[in-house]
């Protein structure tokens, strides 16, 4: 079987129909597409016309080309895509007249929050913003329909809005000739929006309206953008966090070809700590090479400050320390201290996961223009309304005088959602003056100053039954918490809940549990990591109910089953998982296959990894079947290529990458040192959707990342009797004889 | 200095110094920016071009040593964006964000000229060191075999 035959099968939708049977519907990309639904520069009108403005989300060219606005950023998740089909299930558009941009996040802000949510994470781009996105495309088509009703005196109810097109009788009309009279149109009462059951877009597979962009060059992401009169800055902040510029030499570098100046990064106490700018030089010249050739040749001191002996082994050291206390309590149900007692067996186990960053492929930057009435930015924000928010701030200007313009990103995972570097990029841009400055920090700056995943360790106790049931569940966690430094507010009483997301909320039916949780921060700073908490403790607590399964005689896949009886979902999704994959524990020494399922964002997402450990300790990841329940669909491709990506997040960090911190400075720094998966380590991934429906709309970015660890854990367990509690997998010795 | 280089058929002549990286003569001089910076030391393959038909990183090539030679970029593979390879990935949505795609685009094309039927060893082999980070290794495997078969004359 090739890998092509393989791929056509991952587009095989499989959806659990009520009563247990199974249809099986088959949905393929589309033919390839001429032209890209939008402009390469996303922020700009993709029709060179004047259109007519139905709302704020809709406009109708004369040719009946109809731009739909996004109000989400584009980082692979296939929102633009995904976001406008939401609008066109109800407008009753002709999808091949359908254009996109981005929502203004000016004209956002200046509106009094037009577009509803421009902030892109939480898996959240489709379940918080369908009603509202279908609501803008029910209430255009409406406003068409009575449009043309007063025109051709008929009752709304006999216009018939189809691709584009308004009848009534043999009276016929294109939503152009009416879009002017339907933006003027006052309805009595807006209508109401389809349900599941009613979509005839929304579940289909259509092709992505970007990937023209991709395949030529031409997609504009943060890095490429190009103004008049730019120049470039290269950025070196101090190796330490924590410490401090101490001088610079400009003179040794002033001289060279196209340097323009050397700039000190100062932060200021009053900004807040998430933005704050860190302590730094930026080199400005004409181009991004000669910039960072001379910062390379700049002579600077810096003050490393207090941290300069930590290391990571000290930081481990004083969470393992932290968890022979208890902590604030985070879950407490029943009575788990005397539960505990009267267990027949008790099983524990110390799990740890060190910090990582999100190494998007393209580094941190941001383009900005201060002008003496306007001041416009560049980049690929997670968050447009923010990063105005801060420039704004920055420059002590008003949020209305700042234009957002968002690019495609290379990547996001919460990296792009805080907007620090864009703090530094208005810094840079203020010392500089009135011209357009271009900020790039390089691959190892990118490494070494990421605000990435915060390190945990979880010390986990259960006590089973005579029959092997779990009956009490005693979680303690020690970790650093992103919300400390992010949103300190959130933690004031010492209880991050967040952090043990993924051990905390676990939803298996055990009568007593007792969770607690340690702040331990360290001289990183992190923040929102592409399933945060649950990305790391899934791999703790889905390894342990392993551990767990087998201390009390269980077979793993059916004590998860056995512990979520009442939760029909669950169910759902590990029968059907049990069903594709072919779960199975009597495979040959060197062979294993090992069972995680989490939900997080709204979606329960089960997995079954396949791996082969030679003799000598090699692994190969065969396979990874993947079970979705994300209630309903937008469209599938999308959400199998989610599945791959996630399964590709979660298996470079548990085998192949993991910061380390020496002399308070991260070690590693470009991909030489810190690894990511190679297209010779890719697993085959099958994605099934076992799809609950009804109102249910999961997220897809996120839930898939947190099991994929967990299942290649348990089933390198398998493979080889070797346990990976600490990460990394592929420094583990994972010999057999 | 002045350079004199031939990118995409066309003649440029750019005032860098010699050592430049290709790179950023490109990208900054030229304004050609679907080659991508990712790493600065030929481990990421984003910013892999063709010189004289080979796949080269362009962030780890002298800006001297490509004068005199036929280099190509991203916006030069084809005219109107229908390399079998662009339509293969066109075909098949392999992008996610994008952009370590031009890269893998100007690999793939450059293994299909070589081997017009390339077995997943092969891929393996030639793609290792276009990394991915969004994870579309699956869809770039299936690309290529499908983008040989429209070279080959399949529909």
């Amino acid at each position: 079987m090739t890998h092509l035959d393989i791929t056509r099968r991952s587009f095989i939708v499989t959806t659990a129909a009520a009563g247990g049977g199974l249809m099986i519907g088959v949905a393929m990309s589309g033919p390839a597409h001429a032209a890209a639904g939008m402009k390469p520069n996303p922020w700009e009108r993709p029709s060179d016309k004047a259109g007519q403005e139905i709302n704020a989300w809709i406009v109708v060219d004369p040719d009946g080309t109809t731009t739909i606005r996004v109000g989400q950023s584009e980082m692979g998740q296939g929102v633009f895509t995904a976001m406008p089909m939401l609008v066109a299930e109800e407008l009753h558009v002709d999808w091949k007249m359908v254009k996109v941009e981005y929502a203004d996040g000016n004209r956002h802000v200046r509106n009094n929050n037009l577009y509803q949510r421009m902030s892109t994470g939480g898996s959240g781009a489709v379940r918080n913003s369908r009603v509202f996105l279908q609501q803008a495309g029910a209430s255009a088509r409406e406003r068409l329909r009575e449009a043309a009703a007063q025109a051709w005196s008929v009752p709304r109810d006999q216009v018939v809005a189809k691709d584009s097109v308004l009848t009534a009788g043999n009276r016929r009309g294109t939503f152009a000739e009416f879009a002017t009279r339907a933006s003027q149109v006052q309805l009595a009462q807006e209508p109401a929006i389809k349900q599941s059951g009613q979509f005839q877009l929304l579940g289909t597979t259509l092709a992505r309206l970007d990937t023209p962009l991709k395949v030529n060059g031409t997609a504009t992401f943060g890095a490429d953008v190009k103004l008049p009169g730019m120049v470039h800055a290269a950025v070196k902040v101090v190796p330490v966090r924590g410490g401090k510029l101490k001088s610079f030499n400009f003179d040794a570098i002033k001289g060279r070809p196209g340097v323009i100046g050397a700039y000190a990064l100062k932060p200021v106490d009053t900004h807040p700590l998430q933005t704050r700018v860190d302590e730094g030089v930026a080199v400005v010249a004409d181009t991004y090479y000669r910039a960072l050739t001379a910062l390379n040749l700049l002579p600077i001191e810096w003050d490393l400050g207090p941290d300069v002996a930590q290391t990571t082994t000290a930081y481990k050291a004083k969470m393992a320390e932290a968890l022979k206390q208890p902590g604030a309590v985070g879950r407490n149900d029943g009575d788990t201290i005397a539960a505990m007692k009267t267990a027949a067996k008790v099983v524990e186990a110390t799990y740890y996961t060190g910090y990582d960053g999100h190494a998007c492929m393209e580094p941190l930057n941001c383009t900005v223009h201060i002008a003496a009435d306007r001041v416009d930015v560049w980049g690929g924000f997670q968050n447009p309304p923010g990063a105005l928010a801060v420039v704004a701030d920055h420059l002590g200007r008003q949020p209305v005088d700042v234009y957002t313009h968002t690019t495609f990103l290379g990547g996001g995972f919460g990296l792009r959602a805080r907007n620090h570097e864009v703090r530094q990029a208005a810094e840079i841009a203020r010392q500089v003056g009135n011209r357009p400055v271009k900020m790039m920090w390089t691959r190892e700056e990118d490494t070494r100053h990421v605000r990435g995943r915060p390190a945990g360790m979880s010390y986990l106790r259960m006590g089973l039954d005579a029959s092997g049931m779990p009956i009490a569940f005693y979680g303690r966690y020690a970790g650093h918490s992103a919300a400390a430094q992010n949103n300190p507010t959130s933690v004031a009483n010492g209880l991050d809940l967040g952090s043990m997301n993924g051990i905390r909320d676990h939803r298996y039916k055990i009568a007593h549990n007792l969770m607690e949780g340690h702040i331990r921060n360290t001289n990183l700073h992190t923040q929102a990591y592409r399933a945060p908490g649950y990305e790391h403790n899934l791999w703790h607590f889905e390894q342990f109910i392993d551990e767990v399964a087998l201390a009390g005689g269980k077979d793993p896949l059916q004590l998860r089953i056995d512990l979520t009886k009442d939760l029909p979902d669950w169910q759902m999704v590990l029968n059907t998982l049990k069903q594709k994959s072919g779960y199975r524990r009597d495979l040959p020494r060197g062979e294993g296959m090992g069972v995680a399922i989490g939900e997080s964002f709204g979606s329960i997402i089960g997995m079954v990894a396949k791996v082969t450990v030679s003799r000598r300790g090699q692994l190969t990841i065969d396979k990874f079947d993947v079970v979705v329940d994300c209630g309903n669909l937008v469209t599938p491709a999308i959400v199998a290529h989610q599945m791959q990506s996630c399964v590709v997040w979660g298996v470079t960090d548990a085998v192949y990458r993991e910061l380390t911190i020496d002399k308070g400075a991260i070690v590693e720094g470009n991909f030489d040192t810190y690894p990511l998966m190679k297209i010779n380590q890719m697993p085959v991934v099958e994605t099934h959707f076992a799809l609950t429906g009804g109102n249910k709309w999961g997220g897809i970015g996120e839930p898939g990342c947190p099991p994929a660890a967990a299942a290649l854990g348990n089933a390198v367990f398998a493979a080889t009797g070797k346990r990976v509690r600490d990460r990394l997998i592929n420094q583990t010795d994972l010999r057999w004889a | 200095m002045a350079l004199s280089l031939t990118v995409n058929g066309r003649n440029y002549t750019v005032d860098v110094e010699p050592e430049t990286p290709l790179l950023w003569v490109l990208r900054d001089n030229m304004g050609l920016t679907g080659t991508k910076y990712g790493c600065g030391i030929a481990r990421c393959g984003t910013c892999t071009v063709h010189i004289d038909g080979q796949v080269a990183r362009s962030c780890a090539t002298q800006a001297a040593a490509a004068v005199g030679k036929r280099i190509t970029t991203i916006e030069g593979l084809s005219p109107t964006s229908t390399h079998p390879v662009q339509v293969a990935w066109t075909e098949l949505d392999v992008p996610q964000c994008g952009y370590c795609q031009s890269g893998q685009i100007m690999a793939a094309a450059a293994l299909l000229a070589k081997r017009p039927r390339p077995t997943d060893a092969d891929i393996d082999t030639e793609m290792e060191l276009n990394l991915c980070r969004c994870g579309t290794y699956q869809g770039i495997r299936a690309a290529i075999h499908r983008a040989a078969a429209i070279a080959g004359g399949a529909r």
